[in-house]
């Protein structure tokens, strides 16, 4: 007889993800899809994947919910205090190395590949990947979590230095599309969080905002609906 | 000489009944009876310039070196005692090794001093620990510019544009008021430092000395180091020329 309880009740809550972050001229935007997976039931189907550490360094999450939830807590605990002993707003690059310490201590027990992504009057705009086992690497811009795989050669091909915020921010719902539409751990919303030096913007962009590609049925009026 | 803190003096744990603690004021003691130390804020760096008086002939010049590097971008120029100013200096280290490794960035000078300034407060809670008598000038360049700040064995760290410590300091300190610290480039003062010190050096009191002097500046591309010795040489020589002009004039 088959079980009561499907196998996904059980299972832990996996964020299986596609995240992003990409400098531009005056800052860094981050991007991130909306779906939560235990096995294959969508838990959340439109969570928040994009975190706050500071007023100027957010983090994108992917892997194990939970790993990465504790860890952005403690971090945010950490710069909180740091901001407050320094008398001054912590570094992006300092978020990030601490991210990264807790990431490569904790290396056997944690599931998570984050990206860390803000604004400081130092470095400004600045994108830091912290995938799993700790690395810490600075980039122009970043991918990760399940849905990255099928990003790779997009973004190698489509990158370019120094775009305009409204060009950064349709380059970065273009990649999580794309994603979405080919990874199965993918799904939801797109969510855009864009830090600069006036501040925090977030965005939201429903299924009927995003772009369409090859064989995608346009929303509203189509064959199935007949 | 000065205040006696007769029965209140025996203990860093004891107040007396004014509210002093005796102990740090004789450590601070410590630290006026050693030689001068000068530390300037210019607009492009900091300046640190220290009398080392000689005790011996037979004395290796360069050695006893009383101006330490903390790390790339800060130093550490110390009167008092020097046992006490070593371990100090290690501290010192130590604190900016483990903050650039937890936080990812050179430690701030502000926050490096106040670490330095816990450290001596420390010394002055524990009846069975002395407080030390030593005091830092620490100079250092980071993201927010060049900065100068003092550290005595009360365990206290003050910001300044110029300071004096040691036996000089009263008359160093009436010289570096008349400076222009906010138009003069590192190069000026170290000339201007040289001059000081060679002026406050009692030529009666105390034998010969050696001018030890560092920086760290755009021009040393904010990396803290001792003075080209060209340039060292030079501010000598024009600070022997000035003390000679002013017996002259007299």
């Amino acid at each position: 007889m088959e079980p009561m309880a499907g196998e996904w009740t059980s299972a832990a809550h996996s964020m299986g993800t596609t995240i992003m972050a990409v400098e531009y001229n005056g800052g860094v935007i981050l991007g991130a899809d909306s779906r939560t997976t235990t096995g294959v039931y969508v838990a959340n189907r439109a969570s928040d994947k994009i975190t706050q550490l500071t007023d100027n360094v957010y983090l994108c999450r992917s892997g194990s919910a939970a790993d990465t939830q504790v860890v952005s807590d403690y971090v945010r605990y950490f710069l909180n205090q740091h901001t407050i002993q320094l008398g001054r707003e912590a570094t992006v690059k300092t978020a990030a190395t601490l991210v990264k310490e807790l990431a490569y201590q904790n290396k056997s027990f944690l599931q998570a590949g984050m990206i860390v992504a803000g604004w400081d009057k130092y470095d400004g705009g600045s994108v830091y990947a912290v995938p799993l086992g700790g690395t810490l690497l600075r980039l122009p811009f970043a991918t990760g979590g399940s849905g990255s795989s099928y990003l790779y050669g997009f973004l190698d091909q489509a990158w370019r230095p120094q775009m305009s915020k409204d060009e950064a921010e349709r380059f970065v719902v273009k990649s999580i599309a794309l994603a979405i539409a080919r990874d199965g751990a993918s799904g939801g919303v797109v969510r855009t969080v864009t830090v600069n030096e006036h501040g925090v913007e977030r965005n939201f962009f429903a299924g009927d905002k995003l772009p369409l590609f090859h064989e995608e049925i346009p929303p509203g009026r189509n064959s199935l609906l007949a | 000489m000065s205040t006696i803190g007769t029965g209140y003096d025996l203990s860093v744990t004891t107040f007396s009944p004014d509210g002093r603690v005796f102990q740090i004021e004789y450590a601070t003691k410590a630290v006026d009876n050693s030689g001068t130390v000068i530390g300037v804020r210019c607009k492009d760096g900091v300046v640190l310039g220290v009398e080392k008086l000689i005790s011996s002939k037979m004395l290796l010049e360069g050695s006893n070196r009383r101006i330490h590097a903390i790390n790339r971008h800060a130093g550490m120029a110390l009167a008092g005692l020097a046992a006490d100013g070593r371990q100090i200096v290690t501290r010192a280290r130590t604190e900016a090794a483990n903050y650039l490794s937890f936080y990812g960035e050179d430690v701030p000078i502000k926050e490096l001093s106040n670490r330095v300034a816990h450290y001596s407060h420390l010394c002055t809670l524990y009846w069975w620990l002395r407080p030390f008598g030593s005091s830092s000038i620490i100079g250092g360049y980071d993201m927010d510019g060049p900065q100068l700040y003092t550290i005595d064995p009360s365990g206290v760290a003050y910001r300044y544009y110029g300071a004096a410590i040691g036996k000089g300091r009263q008359a160093a300190k009436t010289e570096i008021e008349k400076l222009r610290l906010a138009q003069m480039t590192c190069r000026e003062g170290v000339m201007a430092v040289a001059k000081i010190i060679y002026g406050v050096h009692d030529e009666a009191k105390d034998k010969s000395f050696e001018l030890e002097m560092s920086w760290v500046c755009d021009e040393s591309n904010r990396e803290h180091q001792r003075i080209p010795t060209d340039l060292l040489m030079e501010a000598k020589a024009m600070a022997r020329d000035a003390q000679e002009d002013d017996l002259d004039a007299f």
